[in-house]
């Protein structure tokens, strides 16, 4: 039995989302006493691919060259599909990332696999093969009985906790047969936002609602997030106003996240709101109105006026860092 | 141009989601089904579309009877017809196999979905398709627009977007900026009623997943709350009982 996980760089950086995959395929292969390969393609440098062996990889497939330099997801797909045809994989692993979104259901066509998307624990192996993965948007999981020979499964980022497991690592230049057909779409243009964090790798969010009034207000939710290493989020109404950008609503028709702790300033707690962000580890509320339906479904809260509590929030943070400092 | 337009029929986004008491399959009683709110978009924008430079607008579902209300709903916002592949939509890769068959029948220029549908959250549907055709896909997208035959899409990448420039015909999986949904106006609603809707019969097609059961998450246990006037006392707990920050 083998397993092979697919491990997406970020400008040649792997991120701590890659190692949580990585971590994850080791316990799927330790679960199927499988190997585990991984994959990796475009510009990550020897010394960062070493990093992955941290985590349980023994051999890397290194898949490099001017045509992998942007991600292409049929040239990516195919890449992958020749990597697990090459280690007979039998489970092939990766984020669902927007790249891993993209690359898994393609790759579930070309290998004739099973594919559960957005997995968010470790497959239950014994007698059948059965995944849990979020269902209705965050209100329901759902497990799903794998029945096909091959199988694909992407992992919720956040989902999966990373743990050391030192292996001495091997990386061996893969280079797959190149289709053009797989290369017709062009890149004209590239354009990385300035936030520092992006939402679905971030621990910590800081999010505000129509509570916060107008666009001009979130400065401060700004410094809290900066002062916490937070990534800033909006509820819908907020990016439909053209207050923030829609890459940062979250929710049922937005982006769905899984930090350790989210910070619910002005957002009343709509289910549609709740849905995206039902799985953070804790939630804490402030909100004006105690008969806010967020304060339901939050650990914290502290009823009161955003534009009072946030500031004597920020300061508290501060004096609360430089401590830890 | 022609775009085809993939519906899923789901439920409607305040439902509170409840499962029988085997876990095994959701209740649908008393409970209202909608277009997927990324396929209402990805419709419009389809609307927009052939409004401009021509064309037409067909969309398809695969679904059992019970889906016809929410295709109607389609075209009395204004897709010309409809096609629904009669069957239970049992997993991505059957639904995607489906819609493949019809695509291999009839040609067209652009296919848009949602980005995902809000019940089975697969986000794989548009993605297998473009497979099954051998064509390209963007798996996310956050506008679309076509320039002299070629699509202009901009999608979705970590911590940003990037604009690509793509032959057609085209997969795309709408997200939530494509468009702002159109309410049906009255002769909408009355021109739909007599707008084909065509029913086919599905293909065969092998079966890789099935749902054995549902659970819903962990109930959080009740709020504590901080006081107003002294917002520091919740970094202390965050930290001595959460320990995360
Ligand atoms: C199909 C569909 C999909 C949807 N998808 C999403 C989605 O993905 N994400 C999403 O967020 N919404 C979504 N919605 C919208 C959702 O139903 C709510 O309308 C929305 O979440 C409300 O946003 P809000 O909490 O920011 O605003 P409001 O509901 O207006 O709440 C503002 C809150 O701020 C509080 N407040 C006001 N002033 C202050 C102050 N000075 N200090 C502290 N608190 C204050 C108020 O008490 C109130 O609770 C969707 C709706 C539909 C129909
Ligand atoms: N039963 C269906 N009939 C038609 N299109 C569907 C169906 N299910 C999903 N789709 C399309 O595929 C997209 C992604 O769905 P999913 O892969 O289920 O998350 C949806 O937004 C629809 O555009």
């Amino acid at each position: 039995m083998a397993v092979l996980v697919y491990t997406e760089n970020s400008e040649g950086k792997f991120k701590k989302s890659a190692f949580e995959v990585v971590t994850y395929a080791r316990a799927i292969a330790d679960l199927l006493g499988a190997t585990l390969s991984a994959v990796s393609i475009g510009d990550a440098a020897d010394d960062e691919l070493g990093k992955l062996s941290k985590y349980g990889a023994k051999k890397i497939l290194k898949v490099s060259g001017e045509q992998f330099k942007n991600y292409f997801v049929q040239g990516f797909a195919s890449a992958i599909s020749e990597a697990a045809q090459k280690e007979n994989a039998d489970v092939v692993v990766m984020l669902a990332s927007f790249g891993g979104r993209g690359i898994a259901p393609r790759l579930a066509v070309k290998l004739k696999a099973g594919i559960v998307e957005g997995a968010v624990e470790l497959p239950k192996t014994s007698g059948s093969f059965i995944v849990r993965k979020t269902a209705y948007s965050g209100k329901a999981f759902a497990d799903v009985e794998m029945i096909s020979a091959k199988k694909i499964i992407t992992l919720i980022p956040n989902s999966y906790k990373v743990e050391e497991k030192s292996e001495t690592v091997q990386v061996e230049n893969f280079s797959p047969a190149i289709k053009n057909d797989d290369f017709k779409l062009m890149v004209k243009e590239t354009v990385r936002s300035t936030s520092k964090v992006s939402l679905p790798d971030a621990e910590i969010i800081v999010s505000g609602g129509r509570g916060l009034k107008g666009p001009e207000n979130w400065g401060m939710v700004e410094q809290l997030a900066e002062i916490l290493g937070a990534a800033t989020a909006c509820s819908k109404p907020v990016s439909d106003a053209n207050w923030r950008p829609h890459s940062e609503h979250v929710g049922q028709t937005g982006i769905t996240v899984g930090p350790n702790l989210y910070i619910a300033i002005g957002i009343s707690g709509a289910i549609q709101h709740l849905a995206g962000v039902s799985s953070s580890k804790v939630i804490v509320v402030i909100n004006k109105d105690p008969e806010a339906p967020f304060f339901k479904a939050a650990d914290y809260g502290i009823v009161g006026d955003a534009f009072e509590v946030v500031p004597k929030l920020i300061e508290a943070a501060k004096v609360f860092k430089a401590g830890q400092n | 141009m022609k775009v085809l337009v993939c519906i899923s029929h789901v439920p409607d986004t305040t439902t509170k989601i409840n499962f029988t008491p085997d876990n095994k399959s959701f209740i649908t009683q008393g409970v209202q089904f909608i277009i997927n709110p990324y396929d209402e978009i990805a419709l419009t924008r389809a609307l927009e579309l052939t409004e401009k430079s021509g064309g037409s607008v067909t969309v398809i579902n695969v679904g059992e009877i019970a889906t016809e209300p929410t295709i109607r709903k389609a075209l009395a916002i204004g897709a010309s017809d409809a096609v629904r592949v009669n069957a239970h939509p049992k997993e991505a890769m059957f639904v995607a196999t489906q819609i493949a068959e019809y695509l291999k029948k009839n040609s067209f220029d652009l296919i848009l979905c949602g980005r995902e549908s809000i019940d089975f959250n697969s986000a794989s549907v548009p993605s297998m398709i473009a497979e099954m055709l051998n064509i390209p896909s963007v798996a996310i997208a956050k506008t679309i627009s076509v320039e002299n035959g070629k699509a202009v899409v901009e999608r979705e990448i970590e911590g940003g977007k990037e604009v690509l420039e793509c032959a057609l015909p085209l997969v795309a999986g709408c997200s939530e900026s494509i468009a702002v949904p159109r309410i049906p106006n009255m002769r909408g609603i009355m021109s739909a009623r007599t707008k084909p809707l065509v029913v086919v019969e599905p293909v065969a097609a092998d079966e890789y997943t099935k749902v054995i059961g549902y659970d819903k998450p962990a109930q959080r246990s009740s709020v504590k709350l901080v006081d107003a006037a002294e917002p520091g006392k919740l970094l202390e707990l965050l930290h001595t009982e959460k320990k995360i920050i």
